[in-house]
């Protein structure tokens, strides 16, 4: 993990004459007081850092907000800040950070701190029907706590004008995938705006982290989002590694890249697949299934798993491979890699579907910036991340991956960059197996000293995940935070939804493949 | 051209449906003998995520593919519940989808039956009971075949779609 950010913003916030202290322990965390964090955040925004996340802690004698920074070849800042005692405002920061706004209304919902001039202050992942002053992630709520059913309104943003009628969808949609609700406001067939509203599979995670030991809670930050698990899972054992000072083989960091490597392949071909088929093109979906059902029986041959879920674990890897598991490993993968080559070359012929995904929600590049989209919903509109390249974090530093970036921010983009990282995975895997390091898979757990953080950054298929949390003496999680990448890139859709008409809007959605499980936690 | 020729080389790889590995509980009460023969070779699923981190439906979405293809056991997935035959529910009921799911159970027309699919639609999974989740499906609505697994394979899936309709469960 790279955090040479922390030294640079230090410098940019004494020169502005703001008092920042390096915090002791790790990770490298500032502190400041509360009334600069407005201040620190324009100044962040106008060095170009990009707001990886923001988040609330609950201490002994108050709250505290956190906010990460990340800068290209800088790594990440970490910056937090205390309330006043029996204080729950805080000042806002999305009049720099359009992506703060969800963030807050997060921290506003499971501690009830109130972000002073955020411009939206409904409540988000609590909905209606939930009784007013539950504040689930204070620590004096039980989690257990049974609420009852109340009544209330969610007010939706309207319009008036002749012609204009709002179209809700869901929280059931019609196919097999996650719910959540999409409120259009449409004028003939043409989307004019495009609201979301999540929360609907919110089930308590971070919550439900606190009290857990290390083992039990990896369980359960591989069930964040289960299309994501490795990389979930891995950017839990990262911070909790750091937190608890343990050193991870070599072997096992480069089987956890083969496996994250393997899974980014897995969902790409088959999102491929997916768009395609919402696109009526039945062909390439069904090329790309049977491709993504070749990845999984090995998965499961080798690794135990179809998904590969828990097979990281805290310390390393669960199972070890043998030397004719690495050679099929592999073999597939290059052959799998191949045929996508192939498929990659059909559908770039084939003009009917082309003629559906080019400029077909468009995303500007100056959007990309100021959302800080991540993943291959960034890299289509010339935002240049990825943690693997970013963080460096271990093997990466010895495999930098060559980032694909492009532009257009249409679904003909996210396509071709997801085609290319497909390529550039399996070209990763081949190397690393290749160089296969002999030894542990396992570094035996050991209790921290005291109480101590840590924070991860993982580049999931999706995009970055970033994690921190706060690991007690007794080796039991006292707080996990998780920011999903879907916690900023749902707010790419909405933007890019407009000018899309209703019927493709389920290609733009697929395009962009947010997880609502990951999101809502 | 090229099209045609990928599909000609890529040929029939649907395989005979294999045994469940995981288990698969019959709840509840049985419909009629005439009502279940009525279901066979015409099955029409409405497919509901209650809850889930996705993982079951990745493999829903697997029964689909050419190696499994649930259709040709009649079987296929509909757009709404006023056309479904059988509920498939994933995750712990959320509370926040609490009433989204009794609602689409009420839409469903009787004769109706209930598959629930994974160990958090089973029993909570790793979830379980808290101030959001309201843990395994049958807390919230009748459900007649339980799918365990997290997530469960495609056979298994397939194994608890047929065994609602089917009287020997073998």
């Amino acid at each position: 993990m790279i955090f040479a950010l922390s030294k640079f913003l230090a410098t940019l916030l004494t020169e502005a004459d703001i008092a920042c202290k390096l915090l002791p322990g790790q990770p490298p965390t500032l502190y400041i007081t509360i009334d600069q964090w407005l201040l620190t955040a324009k100044i962040a925004r106008e060095a170009k850092l990009r707001l990886a996340a923001l988040w609330a802690t609950q201490e002994n004698d108050g709250y505290c907000v956190h906010a990460a920074f990340a800068r290209r070849g800088q790594g990440y800042a970490l910056v937090q800040s205390s309330l006043d005692v029996n204080a729950v405002g805080f000042p806002s920061i999305t009049s720099h950070y359009v992506a703060a706004v969800r963030m807050e209304r997060i921290m506003h919902d499971m501690f009830g701190l109130v972000p002073t001039d955020n411009p939206d202050l409904r409540p988000w992942l609590k909905h209606e029907h939930w009784p007013s002053h539950t504040f689930a992630l204070r620590k004096e709520f039980p989690a257990t706590t049974e609420l009852s059913r109340a009544e209330g309104r969610y007010p939706f943003i309207e319009a008036e004008g002749d012609g204009v009628y709002e179209i809700p969808v869901g929280p059931v949609h019609a196919g097999i995938i996650e719910p959540g609700h999409f409120r259009f406001l449409a004028v003939g067939e043409q989307i004019l705006n495009l609201e979301e509203r999540l929360g609907y599979v919110h089930k308590g995670i971070e919550k439900g982290m606190e009290g857990r030991d290390v083992f039990s809670a990896a369980r359960l930050a591989a069930r964040v989002s289960g299309d994501a698990t490795v990389a979930h899972t891995w950017a839990f054992c990262q911070a909790t590694e750091q937190a608890a000072g343990i050193e991870i083989p070599p072997r096992a960091l480069t089987i956890r890249a083969v496996l994250c490597e393997r899974e980014r392949m897995a969902n790409h071909i088959g999102d491929i697949g997916a768009i395609c088929n919402d696109a009526s093109w039945i062909f390439m979906h069904m090329q790309c299934q049977r491709l993504r059902e070749e990845l999984a029986r090995i998965h499961r041959r080798i690794f135990g798993h179809r998904l590969l879920m828990d097979c990281v674990v805290p310390g390393g890897i669960k199972d070890d491979t043998n030397i004719d598991d690495v050679q099929l490993l592999r073999i597939q993968t290059r052959n799998i890699a191949d045929e996508m080559l192939e498929l990659y070359n059909t559908y770039e012929d084939h003009t009917p579907i082309r003629e559906r995904v080019i400029d077909s929600g468009n995303i500007r590049a100056t959007d990309a910036v100021d959302l800080g989209l991540l993943g291959y919903a960034g890299r289509s509109a010339e935002f240049d991340t990825d943690a693997r390249r970013d963080a460096a974090y271990a093997p990466y530093d010895q495999y930098p991956p060559q980032v694909k970036v492009c532009r257009g921010g249409d679904v003909a983009a996210r396509l071709w960059v997801r085609f290319q990282e497909i390529q550039e995975s399996a070209s990763l895997i081949d190397t690393m197996l290749r160089n296969l390091p002999d030894g542990p898979i396992l570094t035996p757990w050991k209790m921290p000293q005291q109480t101590s953080c840590g924070f991860a950054a993982i580049e999931s298929w999706r995009g970055e995940i970033v994690l921190w949390l706060r690991l007690s003496q007794d080796n039991l999680i006292d707080r996990c935070y998780i920011r999903d990448p879907s916690m900023i890139n749902w707010l790419g859709l909405e933007l890019a939804a407009r000018k899309v008409p209703v019927p493709d809007f389920p290609l733009n959605n697929k395009s962009f493949n947010c997880s609502y499980s990951g999101h809502d936690l | 051209m090229k099209i045609f020729r990928k599909i000609v080389h890529t040929g029939l790889i649907t395989e005979p449906l294999g045994y469940a590995e995981q288990e698969i509980e019959e709840l509840g009460v049985r419909l009629s003998e005439m009502v279940l023969h009525r279901f066979r070779g015409s099955l029409a699923i409405r497919m509901v995520d209650a809850g889930s981190c996705n993982g079951c439906e990745l493999e829903i979405h697997a029964t689909n593919n050419p190696y499994y293809d649930l259709e040709r056991f009649g079987a296929h997935f509909v757009a709404s519940p006023r056309h479904a035959d059988i509920l498939l529910v994933t995750g712990p009921v959320t509370r926040n989808m609490e009433m989204a799911l009794k609602m689409t159970y009420d839409a469903t027309p009787d004769p109706k039956l209930v598959v629930a699919v994974g160990e958090c639609a089973a029993c909570g999974g790793e979830f379980g009971c808290s101030y959001a989740s309201l843990g395994k499906v049958s807390n919230i609505i009748p459900v007649n075949i339980v799918v365990h697994g997290c997530p469960p394979n495609p056979t298994d899936i397939i194994r608890g779609i047929l065994a609602a309709v089917e009287t020997n469960t073998t």
